[in-house]
C-alpha cells in the first residue's frame, strides 16, 4: 500500500514540478508575436508540404521484432525469479521456449529482416 | 554505517506526536516529494557541470570558468537563462501532443529516479517488482520522444524521432535481458533485497563470468538508451540540427535537456544497484579489519561514488568515439548483443543450478 502511495506521490511531484516550471517560465519569459516564429526550423526558405508523410518501412520491421522479443522478456522475468526453486526441470522447459525464440531470430536474420537496406 | 531509517523513523514519530496520524502521513509524503525533487535538480546541475568540465579536459580546453569559482555556478546561470527564454509553438505543430511530449519525458525520468536506493534506509518506492518497474517506467520516455518528433511537423524532428524509436526499443531488449541475469542470480526483483544480498560480495563478482558479461552489455545498452555518445543518431547535430527536439525552446527544451542528463545518472545508478552492490561497501571475505574500515565510509558516498564512476565511463565513451551509422547500430544490437544476451541467461541459469 505505502509503495503505491509513494509512487503516486512521486508522480504528482513530477507533474507539479513540470507545471510549476512552465508557470514560472510563462511569468518570466518575454513573448512577442511574429509570424516568422511560427515557421518550422528547416533551412530558411518556406517549407514544402507536411512532414506527416509515409515513412521508411525498415523502422516498422524492427518495431515488430521488438514486440516479439519484449513479450518474451516479460514472460521470462517470472521464471527468472523462481529459477532456483524450479531447478533443472524448469530450465529444460524454458529451454524449449528459448530454442523457438532463437529459431525466430535466426529466421529473421536469414530472411534479411535485420539488414538495413 | 549510518542507517538513515533511524532518522526517518524519528521524523515519523515526532510528526505523529505533534499532529495526528493522517496529517503526519501527508506531511511525510510532501517531504518525500520535496526531497526527490531537490535531489533531482541538484544532481542535474552537478552532472551538467561535470559533463562540460570532463568534455573540456578531453578536448584540451578549460571549460566553464567565469561564473563562480571554477565556473561552478555556470549550470545555475544556464538554468535561469533557459527560464527566461520565450516558449514558441510553431504553427503547423499539434499543440497538445507537442506540450505532452516534453512532460512525458521528464515525468518518466523522475518516476524512475524515485525508485533508486540512495543509501541505507533512503529508498522511496520499493516495489517487490522493482526491476520490472524500472524497465517499464523508463521506457515511457520513448513515447515522449516519438511524440516530440511527430508532433513538431518538421522533417528533421520526424527523422530524429524515427531513428530514436528504432534505437531505443532495440536496446531496451538488451537492457531487460542483462538485468534478468541478476534476477536469476538473486531470485528476487525487489531492489532493497537485491542490495541486501550483496553485503558480502557484489553480484558482479558473485555471478562469475555471466554477471560480468551482463554488466558490460548493460553499460552499452544503457548508454544507447540515453541517446548519447556514439549512439546519438537521433540528435546528430551535423545532419538533423538537433533531432527530435529541434522545435522546442525555453523551458520545454530544458525538460529534454534535464531528462537526458538524469537518464545518464539513472542508468549508472541501476548498474550500481544491480551489479556493483548499491550502497554496500566493498568487502573481501576473510579480511575482517579491511571490511571494518570500509564500513566506516557512509553508504551514500559508496552509492554516489560508484554511480559517479559509471557516469564518468559514459562521458569518456561519449567524447572518445565517432557516431555510428544506423545499420551498424542495429547490427550491434540484433546480431551481437541479443544472441550474447540469450546465451548469457542460459549460462547464468546453469551457474545458479
Amino acid at each position: 500500500m505505502t509503495n503505491s502511495a509513494l509512487f503516486l506521490v512521486v508522480l504528482l511531484t513530477a507533474i507539479i514540478m513540470v507545471v510549476a516550471a512552465l508557470a514560472i517560465a510563462k511569468l518570466l519569459a518575454p513573448s512577442s508575436d511574429n509570424p516568422l516564429k511560427g515557421e518550422p526550423y528547416e533551412c530558411g526558405i518556406p517549407t514544402k508540404g507536411s512532414s506527416w508523410m509515409q515513412f521508411r518501412v525498415g523502422y516498422y520491421l524492427f518495431a515488430i521484432l521488438y514486440l516479439v522479443f519484449d513479450v518474451e522478456t516479460v514472460l521470462l522475468f517470472p521464471w527468472a525469479v523462481v529459477m532456483k526453486d524450479l531447478g533443472m526441470q524448469g530450465l529444460l522447459s524454458v529451454l524449449f521456449f528459448f530454442i523457438i525464440l532463437a529459431l525466430g531470430l535466426a529466421y529473421a536474420w536469414k530472411k534479411g529482416a535485420l539488414k538495413w537496406k | 554505517m549510518y542507517d538513515f531509517s533511524v532518522l526517518t523513523n524519528w521524523i515519523d514519530q515526532w510528526l505523529r506526536s505533534q499532529v495526528g496520524d493522517s496529517w503526519a502521513l501527508f506531511v511525510e509524503f510532501v517531504l518525500v516529494g520535496i526531497a526527490i525533487l531537490t535531489a533531482y535538480a541538484v544532481l542535474a546541475l552537478i552532472l551538467i557541470y561535470a559533463e562540460r568540465k570532463v568534455c573540456a579536459a578531453f578536448q584540451c580546453r578549460i571549460g566553464p570558468n567565469r561564473v563562480g569559482p571554477f565556473g561552478m555556478l555556470q549550470s545555475v546561470a544556464d538554468m535561469f537563462k533557459i527560464l527566461l527564454k520565450e516558449i514558441i509553438t510553431i504553427k503547423q505543430a499539434d499543440p497538445i501532443l507537442f506540450r505532452l511530449a516534453s512532460f512525458l519525458v521528464i515525468i518518466a525520468s523522475i518516476c524512475t529516479f524515485g525508485a533508486l536506493p540512495f543509501a541505507k534506509g533512503l529508498h522511496a518506492i520499493d516495489f517487490n517488482i522493482g526491476v520490472f518497474y524500472l524497465l517499464a517506467v523508463s521506457s515511457l520516455g520513448v513515447v515522449g520522444i516519438l511524440l516530440a518528433g511527430w508532433s513538431s511537423n518538421n522533417k528533421y524532428t520526424m527523422i530524429g524521432a524515427m531513428r530514436s524509436g528504432a534505437q531505443l526499443i532495440s536496446y531496451e531488449l538488451s537492457c531487460g535481458l542483462s538485468l534478468m541475469v541478476i534476477v536469476i542470480l538473486s531470485g528476487t526483483m525487489q531492489l532493497s533485497e537485491i542490495v541486501e544480498q550483496q553485503a558480502e560480495v557484489w553480484f558482479i563478482f558473485q555471478g562469475h563470468i555471466p554477471a560480468m558479461i551482463a554488466f558490460i552489455i548493460y553499460l552499452i545498452a544503457g548508454h544507447a538508451e540515453t541517446n548519447r555518445g556514439p549512439f546519438d543518431l537521433p540528435e546528430a547535430e551535423s545532419e538533423l540540427t538537433a533531432g527530435y527536439h529541434t522545435e522546442y525552446s525555453g523551458i520545454q527544451f530544458g525538460f529534454f535537456y534535464l531528462a537526458e542528463y538524469l537518464n545518464m545518472f539513472i542508468v549508472a545508478a541501476i548498474a550500481t544497484t544491480l551489479f556493483l552492490g548499491g550502497w554496500q561497501p566493498f568487502h573481501v571475505p576473510g579480511w575482517e579489519s579491511f571490511n571494518q574500515v570500509m564500513d566506516y565510509i557512509p553508504s551514500f558516498v559508496w552509492f554516489f561514488g560508484k554511480s559517479g564512476l559509471c557516469v564518468f565511463l559514459a562521458l569518456w565513451v561519449r567524447w572518445s568515439f565517432p557516431r555510428l551509422r544506423i545499420d551498424q547500430l542495429l547490427n550491434l544490437e540484433w546480431k551481437i548483443l541479443m544472441p550474447i544476451c540469450l546465451i548469457n541467461i542460459l549460462l547464468m541459469a546453469l551457474c545458479v543450478l
